[in-house]
């Protein structure tokens, strides 16, 4: 085990961005990298994974009930069949939010998040501050993104400490009778997913 | 006490910045770059999710908490590329490749990256029958720790370390973070989430009605009364 003060990585530049340049050209020239392979990866998670294939599943969540019912009891071979499976999403478990509670997801130890659903984490989501508070005061960090649940409700927070990547099924607003799943889908946010927000409401 | 990384209920972080949002496509070129590098150098085959998980945790606490997000990451990516010998001390601190490397058949090609990372790697594994079931109040140890490699990999955080909760659900056998993150195999076990009350947790500070649960290998349970 490496001594705590003498870490290989401090023979690279201090600067990140230098750093980073620094580690991948030594790489690419040793032939463990290749930057074109590199440019796929962020293709991927820059436009082809990312909410919006969340959205869609609590879209069809919402309208569909027998998928419903599949999504929150064995979704994975159903995931798999729409493509929405892979890479940090192996094994996930849906939590819905009711009248009664409300779900909230966290990882206090890294920043586990299910990727093929909802992309790469949002900034916030990997801070310390979240880390170190939703667990222990999810009111408190509730309010800071501008969430006040009504009177008797319980939240519910998920610490993503395995394999398990959880995904908040928000409640669908009032007044949205008769909507398209593509219409419900657009009121479906990255955060109401993770549990710091509720679904929008439709504009009236 | 844990390491650095155990952040739950730690005081003293501030408020959450949800304006800390952006979407991956509005990252920093560098950030980009090395969340791939860090996915790229998995197909190298040398680690596991475990050890890399725990590479970073192995950080200087100093430089834990300095460190942004991206820098953990490549800070935990040039320990292990050293520790693996997959590059050597001085060819990271030259710039300098000293040759190719014999594993470069290993890396990542531009036309298999989206069918290996949409394939997943899933961690349940076969093992035996879950002793307990749903329903079933347990308790968790204390303290946190690796009991088969000292200051090891864990996840069991300390905020619900000697805690009691009850088994909510049974996800089956999982891979073992304690045993893989150190090579000594994956030693499946049956993984349950456990749900805690808030005031089981954190006392009477806590709102009465909420909870928190956890996802907690078996032998970091015992059965409660």
């Amino acid at each position: 085990m490496p001594h705590d003060h003498d870490h290989p990585h401090s023979h690279l530049p201090s600067d990140p961005a230098l750093r980073v340049k620094a580690l991948e050209t030594l790489l690419t020239d040793k032939g463990l990298v290749d930057p074109t392979a590199l440019d796929e990866i962020i293709d991927l998670y820059q436009n082809k994974i990312g909410p919006q294939n969340g959205a869609r599943v609590v879209a069809k969540m919402w309208s569909d009930p027998a998928f419903h019912k599949m999504m929150l009891n064995d979704p994975m071979s159903t995931l798999q069949d729409m493509g929405l499976y892979g890479r940090q999403g192996e094994h996930i478990v849906f939590v819905e939010n009711s009248n009664d509670v409300h779900n909230m997801v966290v990882c206090t130890l890294c920043s586990c998040y299910p990727w093929p659903l909802l992309g790469i984490p949002p900034g916030w989501y990997k801070s310390d501050a979240y880390r170190a508070r939703s667990v222990r005061e999810p009111r408190a960090v509730l309010a800071e993104f501008g969430v006040a649940l009504p009177e008797g409700k319980k939240v519910r927070v998920w610490d993503s400490t395995a394999e398990v990547r959880y995904l908040v099924v928000p409640q669908r607003p009032a007044g949205t009778e008769g909507f398209s799943q593509e219409a419900l889908a657009a009121l479906v946010t990255r955060d109401s997913m993770i549990g710091t927000a509720l679904a929008q409401e439709p504009r009236a | 006490m844990s390491r650095i990384h155990d952040m739950g209920g730690r005081l003293g972080t501030g408020p959450v910045d949800p304006q800390d949002g952006y979407a991956f496509g509005e990252a920093k070129d560098w950030h980009k770059r090395a969340l791939a590098l860090n996915v790229a150098c998995g197909f190298l085959g040398q680690w596991n999710i475990d050890a890399s998980r725990h590479a970073r945790e192995l950080l200087d606490p100093k430089d834990y908490m300095s460190f942004s997000y991206y820098e953990k990451w490549m800070g935990g990516l040039a320990d292990l590329m050293v520790e693996h010998g997959v590059v050597t001390g001085e060819e990271l601190a030259s710039g300098q490749a000293a040759g190719v490397s014999p594993i470069a058949e290993k890396a990542a090609k531009p036309e298999m990256v989206e069918a290996v990372l949409m394939n997943g790697s899933p961690y349940t594994r076969e093992a035996d029958a879950p002793k307990f079931t749903v329903g079933t109040k347990v308790k968790t140890r204390r303290i946190t720790r690796n009991v088969a490699v000292p200051d090891g990999h864990t996840r069991l955080p300390a905020y619900a370390a000697g805690a009691v909760g009850e088994v909510v659900l049974q996800h089956g056998a999982h891979v073992f973070p304690d045993s893989n993150a150190h090579f000594k195999g994956e030693a499946a076990e049956p993984l349950y989430a456990v749900q805690f009350s808030a005031q089981e947790l954190w006392g009477g500070e806590a709102d009465p009605r909420d909870e928190v649960v956890l996802d907690l290998w078996q032998s970091y349970l015992e059965p409660a009364q």
